[in-house]
């Protein structure tokens, strides 16, 4: 259906622009010599190819109070792009202001006189513009006028008592497409119709989804600059995760944090990993957990469930300090941590980062509450630091927050150990009397390095740790 | 003529304008007074006042004020004008406005005012004298002049006010401060640049020395100031009987597009993306565990749109081996200068690879120093 109409849209516009060009013809040289003598003799005019348009040489026009030059601070536009009347073209600065040089014709970008930061004079010209609509664009020479109309834009179409404003370009174009001007909605400043109002009536009217227009580039400066061109559809341009559907493959190259966690997780898999899991049940801990909350809030720290851990984990690698390790390159010796700094893995916007909370074997459960807080509110507002993300000796991996239940964590080097928790559920159990309880029960993945820690040690480190959680009342005990 | 531009605003903004049509009725002269203090929404405001109000025949003022955050011009490089590393830890944020011009530090104690004319009539000695015609009204004698510059000083000498404008196609806007009871404390600790070895063609600023009005005479309130402001710049533009009208820029009903605009305006690919291309020389100070044993590295930087493009640090091969550093440094290209991206890259690349307890401390200790920097 699409082609059907595409093609007897080509043909009609084939049929048209022929008629068209034999009329432009004919009245530019019925009207040329008018023109060039009363609006362009003061003007420089390069003649060019047949089928090329003029060049235009868009000279920098008067910005006011006597200012003779200014600094051109930014492009937007390149030579060879597109640009339309009223796009935006530089930069420049004068005296603490900053001007927006817009473009006076539609047509292609064909030199910029200046670089950034160079000093350019008023009265000289800025760029040149190759157009494409012939000398019937005549233009007022003073850009703080209204906008410059041409003798053909003057006779507005007058349809419904609306004067509808376009440029002769965007005149042509619906006119070889056959749309009347009336029936499209301007988007442009004070209802004008650009070229994009046309290609957006076409698409809706032949149902082809256009490429993103060119204009893109010109746009100006307040509208957010899309990433890319490569997605068929018209970039979104707000930040909203909406899936977008890309009709072709799109490539990029790896860069920093990316390009660095390809190699730490090449290392990481260096190591011989083997993994076990058990079950936790919590509903003590739970009970405990909830009869602290006031107290803990009370002092201004939220109390979660991750600090318990934590200490649990730490008062385990007292036993078992192997687990608290680190081996060197050449697998020849192992340097027994002193300081349980332990990681807690965190999903934030900078991406995985593992901040660890530094001597927990020194720390109330109270005080990890307090430093996971403080973590916790860097990592939402992307301020962690490199002191913060490294240092770290053993790591828990709250995946269960997200979701999940049993995982296989990666060991983060240079540390031979890690643990994922999985999301806490309840579940029915039975209890020591036989009877069906529903319990708080929590999965725990770990991971060791093969080369120096056995199965008998990790089972032993996590039946320890599962005791402590199971009971809070024997991490009493063991407290320091 | 009313009428036209009033089908203009709706066609903009898509819905009703409660209170605007009415007081855009009311003639030439027209004052606003913003009722956020977010320096985003307000900057959003006057860009879409810019965009969407037909100002030939009309001219607006606008009053606003923000809660504390430091404003750069439109082609400074923050890095240069203020502690970064400060401001991240205090929460103040960095914004960058589109007009030209130096940094100012932005806070209640401050006003804005924002002079909205087409593109004929920009004057900012007519709108300066305005601002001290209304300071004379309020405490005759006092001392306040505008320079060439477009500064207003305080007895001959203490800046109040600093201008920048920004100049469209048919319209303009020339906005100003007035620093009526700032925390001069916090301004100096902030406008304190911290970043050492920039060279940039960045617009710098020229630093002058500051006085509060507030300061200067008790009477001189930002409320009675902002009122006799408004008085002034109604007798000045010719409009007999006019009034303030609130505004609040949170209306996306109102304005139409304008959280968009917000979002742009904080977002960091323009308050810091959009800093022209600079480059960082300077030394590091190196220093082992227990700061025993000291070195000396040198970094250069370069950086465009506000990321990392080139990276070269010298280190002494006997303090580190060539390779982890440069390393280092290849892995922060095409990272933002900001230590919310370069502080997870370090933590990785320490990872990356088993190292003895010496290498790994003072690898650790050079990350810690590049960070910094940003």
């Amino acid at each position: 259906m699409a082609a059907v109409t595409r093609c007897s849209f080509n043909s009609v516009r084939r049929l048209l622009s022929h008629h068209y060009k034999r009329r432009c013809v004919f009245k530019a040289n019925k009207q040329t010599p008018v023109f060039l003598s009363k609006r362009y003799n003061a003007r420089l005019f390069h003649a060019t190819s047949a089928w090329h348009g003029p060049i235009l040489q868009f000279k920098l026009s008067d910005i006011g109070e006597g200012i003779m030059e200014v600094v051109v601070k930014e492009w937007y536009v390149k030579e060879g792009d597109k640009v339309s009347q009223f796009d935006s073209i530089c930069e420049v600065q004068s005296d603490k202001a900053s001007v927006t040089i817009t473009s006076r014709y539609d047509g292609i970008i064909r030199r910029l006189h200046y670089a950034a930061d160079d000093t350019a004079l008023v009265g000289k010209p800025l760029v040149d513009i190759e157009t494409d609509t012939g000398p019937e664009v005549a233009q007022e020479e003073d850009v703080v006028e209204t906008p410059a109309m041409s003798r053909e834009e003057h006779t507005h179409q007058e349809i419904k008592g609306q004067k509808t404003q376009a440029t002769p370009a965007v005149r042509r174009l619906a006119l070889e497409n056959n749309i009347k001007l009336s029936e499209v909605v301007g988007t442009g400043k004070d209802g004008r119709i650009l070229k994009e109002d046309i290609l957006n009536f076409l698409a809706k009217q032949t149902g082809a989804i256009l490429p993103p227009s060119p204009f893109h580039e010109t746009q100006r400066p307040k509208e957010v600059q899309p990433a890319t061109q490569t997605a068929s559809q018209p970039a979104t341009q707000t930040a909203s995760p909406k899936p977008v559907l890309s009709t072709q493959d799109v490539t990029e190259p790896l860069k920093g944090f990316h390009k660095a966690m390809v190699k730490t997780m090449t290392a990481a898999l260096k190591i011989p990993h083997f993994g076990f899991c058990d079950e936790v049940d919590l509903s003590r801990l739970a009970a405990l957990r909830s009869d602290l909350r006031a107290i803990s809030e009370a002092r201004g720290v939220k109390l979660s469930y991750m600090p318990f851990f934590i200490k649990a984990a730490s008062l385990g690698l007292l036993h078992f300090p192997i687990l608290n390790a680190s081996i060197d390159e050449a697998c020849q010796n192992v340097t027994y941590k002193a300081a349980h700094n332990i990681g807690l893995a965190m999903d934030t916007s900078q991406g995985l980062l593992v901040p660890n909370v530094k001597n927990v074997q020194l720390l109330s459960v109270f005080d990890i509450a307090r430093d996971l807080n403080r973590l916790q509110a860097l990592g939402a507002s992307g301020q962690l630091g490199t002191s913060d993300l490294t240092g770290g000796t053993f790591t828990l991996s709250n995946i269960g927050s997200i979701g999940g239940t049993y995982a296989k964590p990666v060991i983060l080097p240079p540390e031979v150990a890690i643990g994922a928790l999985g999301k806490i559920q309840i579940l029915p159990r039975f209890d020591s009397n036989g009877q069906l309880v529903k319990a708080h029960i929590l999965n725990i993945s770990w991971s060791a390095d093969h080369r120096i820690i056995d199965g008998a040690t990790m089972c032993r480190f996590s039946n320890l740790w599962r005791q402590y959680l199971e009971n809070p009342a024997s991490m009493v005990l063991d407290l320091k | 003529m009313v009428l036209r531009s009033l089908r203009v605003l709706r066609a903009q903004a898509g819905a009703s304008l409660s209170g605007l049509p009415a007081a855009l009725a009311t003639g030439s002269g027209l004052v606003l007074r913003s009722l956020s203090t977010d320096v985003f929404q307000n900057l959003a405001l006057e860009d879409w006042i810019h965009d969407n109000v037909d100002l030939q025949s009309r001219n607006i003022l606008l009053l606003w004020r923000n809660s504390s955050a430091v404003v750069v011009g439109r082609h400074q490089n923050p890095w240069q004008e203020c502690d970064l590393r400060l401001m991240r830890r205090s929460g103040v944020p960095v914004a960058r406005r589109r007009s030209g011009g130096g940094t100012v530090f932005h806070d209640p104690g401050n006003l804005n005012l924002t002079f909205f004319t087409s593109r004929k009539n920009y004057d900012r000695s007519r709108n300066l004298r305005v601002v001290t015609g209304a300071l004379k009204a309020l405490r005759p004698g006092i001392n306040v002049q505008a320079t060439d510059r477009f500064d207003i000083l305080l007895d001959g000498h203490y800046k109040i006010s600093g201008t920048a404008a920004k100049l469209g196609r048919t319209a303009a806007y020339h906005h100003c401060t007035l620093l009526c009871s700032a925390n001069r404390r916090l301004l100096s600790s902030l406008l304190r640049p911290t970043c050492p070895g920039i060279h940039s063609n960045a617009t710098a600023s020229l630093p002058s020395p500051v006085q509060n009005l507030l300061d200067h005479d008790p009477s001189l309130t930002p409320d009675s100031i902002l009122h006799q402001l408004a008085e002034q710049y109604l007798t000045e533009f010719g409009v007999r009987g006019g009034r303030v009208v609130p505004v609040q820029p949170a209306d996306e009903q109102t304005f139409g597009g304008i959280d968009r605009s917000v979002a742009a305006l904080r977002s960091w690919d323009w308050t810091h993306g959009r800093t022209p291309k600079f480059s960082v020389d300077t030394t590091l100070e190196l220093t082992d565990r227990a700061g025993s044993e000291i070195s000396t590295a040198t970094v250069h930087l370069e950086v465009k749109g506000g990321r990392v493009e080139r990276c070269e640090l010298a280190v002494p091969p006997d303090w580190l081996p060539g390779g982890p550093c440069m390393e280092l440094a290849s892995l922060l290209v095409g990272a933002r200068f900001c230590p919310s991206e370069t502080a997870p890259i370090a933590a990785a690349f320490l990872r990356s690879k088993p190292r003895n307890a010496g290498e790994e401390t003072r690898l650790g200790n050079l990350c810690e120093n590049i960070v910094a920097l940003m």
